[in-house]
């Protein structure tokens, strides 16, 4: 499947999937609540076959006032790729995990919380995975100040 | 009066006084962060029933230095010596995951020089990094020659890349829109040189190690990773291979020059340690295939297309990008606001922080000293997880 064939493909999965702009992948955006049955089809529908997390990853959009959530997804079946990204609010960054569908997310999803504060619901076991457990504030988050950090005159 | 003969066997199950089988507990244990055998500061903390391992639960960020964080305030080329300091041994294929990107970004065609000059030390690299790989693992397994042959054959390789980049480990050499300065004048003559000096050695490396009876009984069925759980535990490079996926990126979207050049990519069967050992050992062999076809033909012409000075400014987007390291894919994606001289976000897919993983699926029910085989076949390297 090519770029184009495979963003129709995805977008007919469920109303409110559209293409994400200005990406150099095959890309496409969803609705969070949605999240947990579009990866389940897209993992598990024949002609998509996406079975690898190759990576998951956010974006702080500040000035929106958004993280975008990112997955990077494989398929070993058909050697394609697709990039899927969410929306949800800075104030309540709740989503659902992926980790039954791939397992690897447990881990990544755990990253993600540990440097963004996002919260996985249903998740087998959220905690920090590089800081200590006692850390305060999510290091990527672009407000994050804390008193080791120096700042680099513009 | 009341005498009895006891058995050790009855002597094990029931005790001195036959009170019945003597009461055993499951208890952790930590292995690392300060340990020989984690190459670096891993921690694993094991739940072992005597010495049978029951769970692993890594501990991780020993090492962690925000290096996310930190190419927020670097500039575009500034974060290309930063991804040296990742998996340090693959310095150079970091380097040509991060230009890559930016290039891509900023829409930066390069000539074949470049590109050939690149994939030469790309494989050079994946053999040096593979070359130190076998020596450890022959010390992980107590043997403690393969240690010294594998370090006595990597400086030799040092030396030829020392004398064009440098640098002996951290190389900062391929740089967004060419690279650092030009191949040495003897480049060609050295590397030519190194594989006649390799190629025997290679050989040995398989007489004394492969063939070993001792390292192939501790490596045979042992941690076996089948092709469902790598896949879904993201493993990529040399621990997918082993388990029977094919999935090589410098075969299903090649870059650079390994479109043009000949040479095959070795699958295992059972993704036990010894598949794991071995692909890697045949990895060697197609690297030095890789480097001899393309060593004679290195074309002429300039070593940037895009000189240092120049300000990179990629338009507004987001970009992702992916290079085959000698462990896995190394994939960097970066998130341009278009405004500045600096990303707005960029992360580092690093192919240890998912391979790490396959240790929790893999090593129950093994004992301590599989534990050890297993971690050293899955070839870790802590800072590339951490990072």
């Amino acid at each position: 499947m090519d770029a184009s064939e495979l963003i129709s493909t995805v977008t007919t999965i469920r109303p409110g999937i559209s293409q994400r702009e200005k990406c150099n992948r095959p890309s496409v955006v969803i609705e969070s609540v949605n999240l947990l049955d579009i990866m389940w089809s897209l993992q598990s529908r024949e002609d998509l076959g996406f079975d690898m997390l190759l990576s998951h990853t956010a974006v702080d959009w500040i000035d929106e006032g958004w993280f975008e959530l990112v997955y990077l997804l494989y398929s070993t079946k058909h050697g394609h790729y697709l990039m899927v990204s969410t929306f949800i609010p800075r104030e309540s960054p709740v989503i659902a995990t992926v980790s039954p569908i791939w397992k690897i997310a447990e881990w990544q999803e755990r990253e993600v919380y540990d440097m963004f504060g996002v919260l996985y619901e249903d998740h087998p076991d959220l905690r920090r995975i590089f800081l200590d457990d006692d850390w305060e504030g999510f290091p990527l988050r672009k407000d994050y100040k804390d008193d080791f950090m120096l700042e680099r005159p513009e | 009066m009341n005498i009895s003969v006891s058995s050790l066997e009855r002597r094990i199950n029931h005790g001195i006084c036959g009170e019945g089988p003597i009461a055993t507990e499951e208890y952790f244990i930590n292995m690392g962060p300060q340990h020989p055998s984690t190459h670096g500061v891993l921690r694993l903390l094991l739940k072992l029933d005597g010495e049978t391992v029951r769970e692993v639960i890594p501990v991780l960020g020993y090492i962690h230095r925000g290096i996310e964080k930190m190419g927020e305030k670097a500039g575009y080329r500034q974060f290309v010596h930063l991804s040296d300091r990742i998996d340090y041994l693959s310095s150079l294929m970091n380097n040509w995951a991060v230009s890559m990107v930016i290039e891509k970004a900023a829409n930066i065609e390069l000539n074949d020089r470049i590109q050939t000059v690149r994939t030469i030390l790309a494989e050079l690299q994946r053999i040096q990094s593979h070359q130190l790989w076998w020596g450890v693992l022959g010390m992980d397994l107590g043997a403690f020659t393969p240690f010294l042959y594998g370090f006595r054959d990597r400086e030799k390789l040092s030396d030829v890349l020392e004398k064009t980049i440098g640098a002996r480990l951290t190389m900062n050499y391929i740089q967004p829109g060419g690279l650092m300065f030009d191949i040495d004048s003897d480049f060609v003559k050295d590397v030519k040189l190194f594989m006649d000096y390799f190629k025997p050695k290679l050989a040995e490396y398989e007489t004394l190690v492969s063939e070993n009876i001792i390292i192939k009984e501790r490596l045979r069925g042992i941690g076996v990773l089948d092709a469902k759980s790598a896949v879904s535990l993201g493993t990529t490079g040399p621990v997918l291979r082993a388990s029977g996926v094919m999935y090589d990126l410098r075969k299903s979207e090649p870059y650079g020059m390994y479109a043009k050049t000949a040479f095959e990519v070795p699958v295992g069967q059972s993704g036990d340690s010894l598949d794991r050992y071995l692909v890697r050992i045949v990895e060697m062999r197609q690297s030095l295939r890789i480097v001899e076809q393309l060593i004679d033909n290195i074309p002429d012409g300039k070593y940037f297309v895009m000189k240092p000075a120049v300000k990179i400014k990629p338009p507004e987007g987001a970009y992702y990008s992916h290079v085959e390291t000698a462990r896995g894919i190394l994939g960097v994606f970066m998130v341009s606001d278009g405004k500045g001289s600096k990303p707005y976000r960029i992360h580092l897919r690093t192919p240890n922080f998912n391979n790490l993983w396959a240790v929790t699926a893999i090593a129950p029910g093994w004992r301590i000293a599989d534990l050890v085989a297993i971690v050293s076949s899955l070839d870790l390297v802590v800072p590339d997880i951490d990072r």
